[in-house]
């Protein structure tokens, strides 16, 4: 199979470019992805229904991780000063080993794991014989060479299915310990059907082992917990910054260079902004529910969209003194990304781009590509579910599938002592009035154009025939997809961990993207792809010297 | 302080590995397939092994790695993979169209007790299978040996092909082991002048360095193909380089097909090289080429032009057993002294082979299979060594320990060249000297006081 995009860009109906996409499938694979291949009609609240969260067929090239991916490596990857042990063979913990460019700042404590691997590595004889004595061992081990503040366990694939009970080992583990919170996630890849499902495992043991440990109450005026956000190439660090300037106390991050205290605190902050909804929306409905604190979609990519978010944040607390800070900083930051946005401007207006990435993330990024002129013709998530696409209205009329149900829903309740409605009904009510949006996510396709295509789960095949046959000038999605993609003389830019480069968020990261966007769609080396004989092989004789 | 937590003193682990110096075994049967010709690597287990294998292939080789997976969930997990993998198989076909899908286990397809024989006869029974294509797999399990097994069972799998048609092709069959692909070109190339013709299989070169052109092809131009790996049945005899990763096939191939071999050492550095070229010549029967004896000469030249430079400096080295075999010996061949050697393979036989190269070195030697660089930096903090070798992940104890790090091994995920400038052979020799003295000499220059800073090294 070899394709080359040589052919020019034709007017494409999008309708014919599903239809192209769909074609070359048996037919039972071409019906499943036909639901997932949506015409966007940008109809406010109208959207068609797109099929998400659904299994992968196998033997398809998919884009998708495993559920302990999700779970090690992104939620709990960040976190710096637990030690994450891999209870499995090797392979699992080698390869979720500094892979993701969380940047991490080991603080003042000077606790940081994050550089080490550790893994039980089983061997045969512990899957035939169980593998829990070696798991004892294991954890022994690690709190006597660091002492950490807590251990937590990971299972891989073959973990479940050997019947290790990993939560009664941690359970003793941290009975027998007393100065080490150990815990474990049932995370094993098989379970769910993408990451998504180890975001939730992971996100539920630390709402169940680590939220609420921590009552000291932090100094700070604005409280937050920024939800969702990892800290890839240093965006969180960027966050933080404006943050600072903003006058907002960041209680804790979910979960990009989080600490252990963070998520034992984060009960004491008094509002909840969430960033990657896909990963962590639940979070913030059980600490609403349990603790009374309210939560807010915002989006730190794009500087405007970064304004905005400051904005809502401000509003929230409503202290004048607090929304003229608020300002203040904005009108300082912006002159700096105006000015780097009309550099590159005349360079990247009316370019196109297709993004596929993550749960959130090809829709965040819109907001950078319409700041630059580009125009995005597709895009989809890699492991969302329907809300993501079509909005939070559509919730209450999901369907619970076999793989949905096996991922524990955490039943949460209020607090006895520490529930504290933040804002009253009356203020909730008032605030509501005013335009402020609680507990609201649009999802991605009612920000997208007419005629666009939002694909769910796109594998290599279609990427490389929606390349073929739209040609855009970027193509944005994670490491696997990258070299077939340049291959065929399009830039792509992995919005995963960004390949190389960021902080991508906030205002300073407005501008590094900016400038890393302009470097990749205007590089000459996509004009290097014929050698001068291939584009002109005309000879006029032999040994003739011109 | 990267590794900040890495104290001096070492106490004794008995269950718990920190930074691992191996992987998992599917990966290594993935790289092998795909020095197949028109091969698509299959995982059968969930999907994160193959997501995990394939973006680790791709960041040290910046090349695009196919591969599917069966993609098990729950129900798979409980019920046996047969219908998954049923269904892989005609997608794949029907979707990719490869000549030959290569299948490897996972663990959990291994726990589960899947068996690949008996699907595979399910699939052709069923049709599934289109005429003149191929399926064929290994066993990897990952809780039994390391990458390093899953390559050799992988290639071990390759020689099913091989057919005996009683009438002898005169070539040579040549096994190289996990090189990078320059590396596979390079045994080639040194094949092909010492007047030998070869079959070399896996051959990853001319598919993890192909060219950008605007033009994506799914399945490369190079690979072993099909019809070679047939003839392999006919070969005169096999040269296995490296007793890890490619001993199992060549014996298999001699069981099965009476195609006699010879293991070696994986041709790294003076004498491995030297016993390679020889055995390429007996077996052939012909005088070495004057190129190739120019091109040691040219090696051993470098040697002593700036031997007093790799006099008794002492290296710490992390890899895998036929490289690190290879490679102790070549520095002690040229009088640098590894002092520290691990690798997280498995096998005691690399204990002894390395005690037995380094026998008479002038320093102690720390040597362990089933290893880890927790242990080794741990090694390196009770006695600092001169320079580092082995992966990207020693960058970590390079920058903690201001030790110079040459890179060499698997993974490789920050620097570039490794595919296209092969290491083995006298050519790929002169190159780790070259990369070797490059690490020395910039720290020489860094470190030396101002008075004895030299212009001529
Ligand atoms: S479960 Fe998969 S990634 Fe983990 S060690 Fe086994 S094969 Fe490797
Ligand atoms: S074994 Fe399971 S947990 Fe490990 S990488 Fe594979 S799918 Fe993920």
């Amino acid at each position: 199979m070899a394709t080359m995009t040589k052919k020019k860009l034709v007017q494409w109906d999008p309708a014919d470019v599903k239809a192209e996409l769909l074609s070359k499938y048996p037919p039972k694979v071409a019906r499943k992805r036909a639901k997932q291949i949506m015409i966007n009609e940008a109809l406010e609240n109208e959207t068609p229904e797109i099929t998400a969260n659904v299994r992968t067929t196998p033997g398809i090239i998919t884009m998708r991780g495993c559920t302990y991916a999700g779970c090690k490596g992104v939620i709990m990857g960040p976190t710096r000063d637990f030690v994450n042990i891999v209870h499995g063979p090797i392979g699992c913990s080698f390869y979720a080993w500094l892979t993701r460019r969380n940047q991490t700042d080991p603080g003042s404590d000077g606790e940081n794991y994050m550089p080490y691997c550790f893994s039980t590595d089983m061997q045969d004889s512990d899957i035939i014989f169980g593998g829990e004595k070696k798991l004892t061992q294991a954890i022994q081990e690690a709190y006597d060479q660091f002492h950490p503040k807590s251990i937590s366990i990971f299972a891989t694939c073959p973990v479940g299915l050997i019947g290790d009970d990993i939560h009664t080992v941690a359970k003793n583990m941290k009975e027998k310990f007393g100065d080490c919170n150990v815990f474990a996630f049932s995370c094993e890849g098989y379970k769910g059907v993408s990451q998504s499902a180890g975001h939730h495992i992971a996100n539920n043991q630390i709402f169940r082992h680590v939220v609420g440990e921590n009552n000291e109450e932090k100094p700070g005026k604005y409280k937050i917990n920024l939800l969702g956000e990892y800290n890839i190439g240093g965006d969180g660090f960027e966050i933080n910054r404006i943050f600072k300037k903003c006058g907002i106390t960041n209680i804790a991050t979910f979960s990009g260079n989080s600490t252990y205290d963070q998520f034992a605190s984060c009960h004491t902050a008094d509002l909840n902004v969430v960033m990657c909804h896909r990963s962590i929306n639940y979070v913030a409905d059980m600490l609403e529910t349990k603790y009374g604190i309210p939560w807010i979609k915002i989006n730190f990519i794009g500087s405007e969209a970064t304004a905005k978010s400051l904005r809502k944040i401000a509003e929230y607390f409503g202290d004048k003194e607090f929304i003229d800070r608020v300002e203040a900083v904005i009108t300082e930051e912006m002159p700096a990304v105006e000015a780097a946005r009309e550099e590159i401007l005349p360079r990247t207006e009316g370019k196109t781009a297709m993004l596929f990435v993550g749960g959130s993330r090809a829709h965040h990024y819109q907001e950078l590509f319409k700041e630059m002129g580009m125009k995005i013709i597709s895009a989809g998530y890699e492991f969302a579910h329907r809300d993501d696409y079509e909005g939070r209205q559509v919730l209450p009329h999901l369907k619970l599938d076999a793989d949905s149900r096996n991922i524990e829903e955490l039943k949460v309740t209020a607090d006895e002592t520490l529930y504290n409605p933040r804002k009253s009904p009356e203020e909730m009510k008032a605030m509501q009035e005013a335009g402020v949006k609680f507990k609201h996510y649009e999802g991605m396709a009612p920000d997208m154009d007419q005629g666009t295509l939002v694909i769910d789960d796109l594998n290599q095949y279609e990427a490389e025939k929606l390349v073929e046959l739209l040609k855009p000038d970027l193509f944005c999605a994670g490491i696997k997809e990258k070299y077939s993609i340049q291959k065929l003389g399009v830039p792509m830019k992995q919005l995963h961990s960004y390949d190389s480069g960021g902080p991508y968020a906030g205002f300073k990261g407005a501008i590094n993207f900016y400038h890393e966007i302009d470097r990749l769609v205007n590089s000459k080396v996509w004009s290097y792809m014929k050698a001068p004989w291939q584009e002109n092989p005309q000879l006029s004789a032999a040994y003739v010297w011109e | 302080m990267l590794l900040r937590h890495t104290p001096k003193e070492i106490t004794e682990r008995k269950a718990l590995v920190i930074n691992p110096a191996k992987t998992c075994q599917p990966i290594g049967a993935m790289y092998a397939a795909l020095g197949i010709h028109g091969c698509l690597p299959h995982s059968h287990g969930a999907q994160g092994c193959c997501a995990y294998h394939r973006s680790a292939l791709t960041r040290h080789y910046k090349e695009p790695i196919s591969a599917s997976t069966s993609s098990f969930t729950e129900g798979a997990s409980v019920f046996g993979g047969h219908s998954n993998l049923l269904q892989a198989i005609n997608n794949i076909f029907t979707v990719y169209e490869p000549e030959v899908i290569a299948i490897h286990t996972t663990c959990l397809s291994e726990t589960i007790g899947d068996d690949l024989k008996q699907i595979r006869t399910k699939a052709q029974k069923e049709g599934k299978i289109p005429a003149g294509k191929y399926v064929f797999g290994a066993s990897t399990p990952s809780y039994v040996g390391s990458h390093v097994t899953g390559f050799s069972n992988m290639v071990k799998a390759m020689t099913e092909f091989a057919e005996s048609t009683g009438k002898k092709n005169g070539k040579v069959n040549i096994i190289p082991g996990w090189v990078e692909p320059a590396d596979m070109e390079e045994i080639k190339r040194m094949a092909k002048l010492t007047g030998v013709k070869s079959i070399l299989f896996p051959d990853t070169s001319g598919v993890l360095n192909t060219p950008l052109t605007g033009e994506y092809k799914m399945f490369p131009d190079g690979g072993t193909t099909v019809a070679e790996l047939k003839s392999t049945g006919d070969s005169v005899g096999t040269l296995a380089l490296g007793e890890w990763c490619s001993a199992d096939a060549a014996i298999e191939l001699d069981k099965k097909n009476k195609v006699p071999c010879k293991v070696l050492d994986m041709p790294f550095g003076l004498k491995a090289t030297d016993r390679f070229v020889d055995a390429l010549r007996k077996i052939a029967g012909v005088t070495v080429s004057d190129e190739l004896a120019l091109e040691r000469g040219q090696l051993v030249d470098m040697i002593s032009d700036m031997h007093e430079y790799f006099y008794h400096k002492k290296v710490a080295l992390v890899g895998d057993p036929d490289q690190l075999i290879a490679m102790t010996e070549f520095l002690v061949s040229i009088d640098i002294c590894p002092v520290h050697i691990i690798t997280g393979t498995p096998g005691k036989k690399f204990e002894k082979r390395i005690r037995e190269i380094t026998r008479d070195m002038p320093f102690e030697v720390n040597v362990k299979a089933k290893g880890d660089m927790f242990l080794l930096h741990q090694w390196i903090k009770n006695d600092p060594v001169d320079l580092l070798m082995g992966n990207t992940y020693c960058k970590y104890i390079a920058r903690d320990e201001d030790v110079p790090l040459v890179r060499w091994g698997f993974p490789i995920l920050d620097r570039q060249g490794h595919q296209y400038f092969p290491t083995v052979g006298y050519k790929g020799g002169l190159r780790l000297l070259e990369k070797i003295l490059a690490a020395l000499l910039d720290r020489k220059d860094r470190d030396d006081p101002e008075i004895k800073f030299e212009l001529i090294l």
